[in-house]
């Protein structure tokens, strides 16, 4: 309780008719019978018939009655304490916060304070907040992947979840069908294709083709074709819009909203709702239709400036690695290939290179040289000669890369392997012998593209069953890194590695340089490495799943 | 990878003869063991897993043991690899894909191909449209490989716990996609509690359980909240790991130059020797890395012991790698956490001596990163 000294000062304070006369506020009287005493001008416009001595019950809406009630009830309770608020409700069209304060003689002073337009004010907010925190969800999951087909799926889902009942994402045709994404009310949406005539849709057909631009637009749900509504839609079709989904410059697909005949009609605010999301959508689709688009253009450019996958040839084993500089490349400077002769007696041609420069620039030139190798394989047997054809289309091209490159020329008779390699500027091949030995082959030339004139010097030697002679660029021998960060692998490293790899099949010697070098790096750069193993195969115990070759060497 | 356990007589005969093809070298022989089998009615998934799966564990088990070279691993597993190539190309196994797509890959950097190779199978076997990418993915074309095909499920396998930091950004990168990701292999751990640190959707201890949590579904990554790597792992915030493994060229030029001074026969090492030594200082370094950047040192201590253990195999002495923490210690003395690690390395390995030699245990995957010592 509070003490009397207090009491008296608030009784004081009480503010009388006079006072809340001009109040700003309605301010009304009551009695604790509920009888009004007072009624201030601003009250009496509000309040119909409210008057001095009127009932309170006739003059003023049942909630403040209601509070009018249970505040006397309260007083009576707690002398002094202080005053319960937070009573609101609707007078006509508007809305009022009521304030009771202790009049004279446990009378209710009412202050009405009208918060009509901040209420309106607050469910706007609370509606554009649970908008922008939806759209922004939307983005992060819209913009998460350059998948088509995904982005399709979640645009459906969403949509389903947020605008309509059901949704349906249509994309531009691929032939003769549809792809389409359909979710009904949230759930995960199921992607698949149509064979369906657009124009069955009113507005699909030009809203597929992304220009001009068409505007959303309401349907006669009765128009609908039946493979536009998804199988778990329930009910009719109340309403059904077709949103375009704008694409900038690429269609991007068309956003089909489904209601059902119970529920909401769409207002206009949330139409210019939907075509927040839709714009987002469309962004995120053309994004993942052009990465598409550009990744298919990029996919047949580079086919041919892979590195091919080697197998047996011949009867000789080839096996080949390659690591481009970039993690993101697939392609760099270095290249390879084998080109098996014309007949099965003839000499294969291996290559292996190193154009210089890395990425795609580089790449573009070992295309180059590799076709003209390719074209050259018929003079096979005169490496001097191939390497001064090549020299020369490199000198007269527009390039102003050179390149090294080893040549070998691999045939098969009885269990050896005869090989003519050279060297055109490039590090020597390297050969495992079965006794652990590894051997330099001693070749020697001239870098090509550079000089008018080049030399080269063939070398000749046979690999017994079981080895395996290793073509390979700088890219591994200048790998730098290893404990102390700074070294070179060299050449010795790959010497030493080499002479645990006697007897292993081409392909394991070619992983495991692999390894050691890119352990050695440690997560540092590199350039392009590059690896070709050309190996004779063991004779008891030839590879009898490559396919091809079957049992055709089997001794 | 399946255990010898639950065998039968006739796939324990099958075990054996592929050991004995693959020692030989002879992979004529060990295709003809693998196809007569499958002639003969053995499903394909029980060839894979119960006889190629645990006879190359064997082939890992003999190496570790020092019983068979570097060659012969290589030369079984290339052999391996080609068997299960030729097996999928079968009549009698191949399946018609009819669930959904799966991309399986092998963390960046990571070699040991073969537990994907496996699975890959295993759930081509079972109806999944798979892209197999192979070993050491780097992490840019398994995401353009997500944008371009799209995945229901990316299967990630990892065998060296040293990749786990490029496994969380594989795992988070899939994610970030929408993509869900399952990770298996022995860098997980063996109760997975790495993959689930790592925020993996889900993990498998072995390839018939990763197919079966394929078919019950896993659920696809929530991406409304913008997740970050850094809230995985909040102990990030300190530093310590970019500090440590940057810095790592130093610390194991200062370690070589302390224990030259403490122990004269290392001053007399071959350039060999001492290449050798510095390469195993620097994978202490990187499991001390790892274990700051995991905030678990398990994964140090682990290391510790099964290196201990290896060196007595080689016959060296497990207690040279005290000299090594010691000055490591010294060396990083403003980390406290790098501090906490080498304590506690340093009394698990005194523990260790004191008991009379380290078990090796079971061996996993580190062993092929580990490059042994002057004579091995």
């Amino acid at each position: 309780m509070a003490p009397p000294k207090e009491h008296i000062a608030a009784k004081a304070r009480r503010p009388s008719a006079a006072q809340w006369g001009p109040a700003p506020y309605p301010v009304i009287v009551a009695d604790r019978s509920g009888t009004l005493i007072d009624v201030n001008p601003a009250a009496a416009a509000l309040l119909e018939g409210a008057a001095p001595g009127a009932p309170l019950a006739r003059a003023v809406p049942s909630w403040l009655v209601r509070a009018h009630e249970e505040t006397v009830r309260e007083a009576a309770g707690q002398e002094g304490g202080p005053q319960r608020s937070g009573f609101r409700g609707e007078i006509g069209a508007l809305s009022f916060e009521a304030h009771p304060s202790r009049g004279l003689e446990g009378h209710v002073v009412w202050w009405l304070v009208d918060d009509t337009d901040r209420r309106l004010a607050e469910e706007q907010l609370a509606t554009e907040r649970q908008r922008t925190t939806f759209l922004a969800e939307a983005s992060n999951v819209l913009l998460a992947s350059l998948n088509a087909d995904r982005c399709m799926r979640v645009t459906a889902q969403l949509a389903s979840q947020h605008l309509a009942e059901a949704a349906i994402v249509i994309a531009p045709a691929s032939g003769r069908k549809l792809p389409m994404a359909v979710a009904v009310e949230g759930r995960a949406a199921t992607h698949g294709t149509v064979t369906a005539d657009p124009a069955e849709v009113p507005g699909l057909s030009e809203a597929l083709q992304g220009f001009p631009p068409v505007p959303s637009r309401w349907i006669d749900p009765g128009l609908l074709p039946t493979w536009l509504i998804p199988e778990d839609f329930t009910g009719p079709v109340g309403s059904a819009a077709v949103t375009p989904l704008p694409g900038h410059g690429v269609p991007a697909g068309v956003l089909v909203l489904l209601r059902s005949a119970g529920s909401a009609e769409f207002k206009e605010h949330e139409e210019v709702f939907a075509r927040l999301f839709a714009a987002r959508a469309g962004a995120a689709l053309s994004a993942a239709r052009l990465y598409a688009e550009q990744s298919d253009i990029t996919r047949t450019l580079m086919r041919d400036l892979l590195p091919p996958q080697l197998s047996r040839v011949n009867g000789v084993e080839f096996a080949g690695g390659y690591q481009p500089a970039a993690a993101r490349d697939r392609v760099g400077g270095d290249f390879y290939d084998v080109h098996p002769g014309g007949a099965p007696g003839e000499p294969s041609l291996a290559v292996l290179g190193d154009v210089c420069g890395k990425g795609l620039d580089a790449a573009v030139l070992t295309g180059k040289i590799r076709n003209t190798l390719q074209a050259l394989t018929p003079m096979a047997d005169d490496h001097e000669r191939m390497l001064r054809l090549l020299n020369g289309a490199l000198l007269n091209s527009h390039h102003t890369r050179f390149a090294t490159l080893v040549l070998a020329t691999v045939r098969r008779t009885e269990h050896r392997v005869r090989l003519r390699l050279t060297s055109a500027g490039h590090p020597a091949p390297l050969v495992i012998r079965n006794d652990g030995r590894v051997e330099e082959v001693d070749t020697q030339g001239t870098l090509v593209g550079a000089l008018p004139h080049i030399e080269a010097r063939t070398v000749e030697t046979d690999l017994q069953p079981g080895e395996t002679c290793l073509l390979y660029t700088d890219g591994v021998t200048e790998a730098r890194g290893g404990p102390l960060g700074d070294e070179l692998f060299g050449e010795e490293r790959l010497r030493r590695a080499l002479a645990e790899c006697v007897g292993m099949p081409g392909a394991a010697v070619v992983e495991r340089i692999q390894m050691l070098a890119s352990q050695w790096l440690h997560d540092g750069r590199h350039d392009d490495m590059a690896l070709v193993a050309i190996t004779a195969p063991p004779t008891n115990h030839l590879s009898a799943v490559d396919g091809h070759t079957r049992g055709r060497y089997t001794a | 990878m399946t255990s010898h356990v639950s065998a039968t007589p006739l796939v324990r005969g099958l075990q054996d003869r592929l050991w004995t093809a693959v020692i030989a070298r002879d992979e004529h022989a060990a295709a003809e063991v693998v196809f007569t089998a499958i002639e003969n009615g053995i499903d394909a998934e029980t060839a894979l897993l119960d006889v190629i799966a645990p006879v190359q564990a064997r082939v890992g088990a003999e190496w570790a043991a020092n019983r068979l070279g570097v060659a012969q691993e290589h030369a079984a597993s290339a052999i391996a690899e080609r068997v299960i190539a030729a097996l999928a190309h079968h009549p009698a196994v191949r399946t018609a894909p009819r669930l959904g797509r799966i991309a399986v890959a092998c963390v960046d950097q990571e070699w040991h191909v073969l537990p994907a190779r496996l699975l890959a199978e295993v759930l081509t076997l079972r109806g999944w449209q798979v892209d197999f990418l192979g070993a050491q993915v780097p992490t840019p074309h398994l995401i353009s490989h997500l944008h371009t095909y799209g995945a229901d499920m990316v299967a990630l396998s990892s065998s060296i716990p040293t990749r786990l930091p490029a496994a969380h950004a594989a795992i988070t990168a899939c994610q970030a996609v929408g993509v869900p990701v399952l990770a298996g292999g022995a860098a997980f751990a063996s109760d997975g509690r790495y993959a689930r640190l790592l925020g993996a959707d889900a993990w498998a201890p072995d390839a018939r359980s990763a197919a079966r949590l394929l078919e019950d579904g896993i659920e696809t990554p929530v991406l409304t909240a913008g997740r970050q790597q850094i809230d995985d792992l909040p102990h990030l915030g300190d530093q310590e790991y970019t500090l440590v493994v940057r810095s790592r060229p130093q610390l194991v030029r200062e370690v070589l130059a302390q224990l030259e001074n403490r122990f004269p026969e290392a001053a007399a090492y071959t350039e060999q020797q001492r290449e050798h030594t510095a390469q195993d200082i620097a994978h202490i370094v990187d499991y001390l890395g790892v274990a700051l950047y995991m905030d678990d040192a398990e994964l140090f201590t682990g290391f510790l012991t099964w290196t201990a253990g290896v060196l007595e195999a080689r016959r060296v002495p497990g207690r040279s790698l005290r000299p090594v923490l010691d000055v490591l210690k010294a060396e990083l003395k403003d980390f406290p956490r790098s501090t906490l690690l080498l304590d506690r390395g340093r009394s698990v390995l005194d523990a260790l001596l004191v008991s009379g030699g380290p078990d090796t245990g079971d061996s996993d995957d580190r062993l092929s990163q580990f490059a042994l010592h002057p004579d091995s």
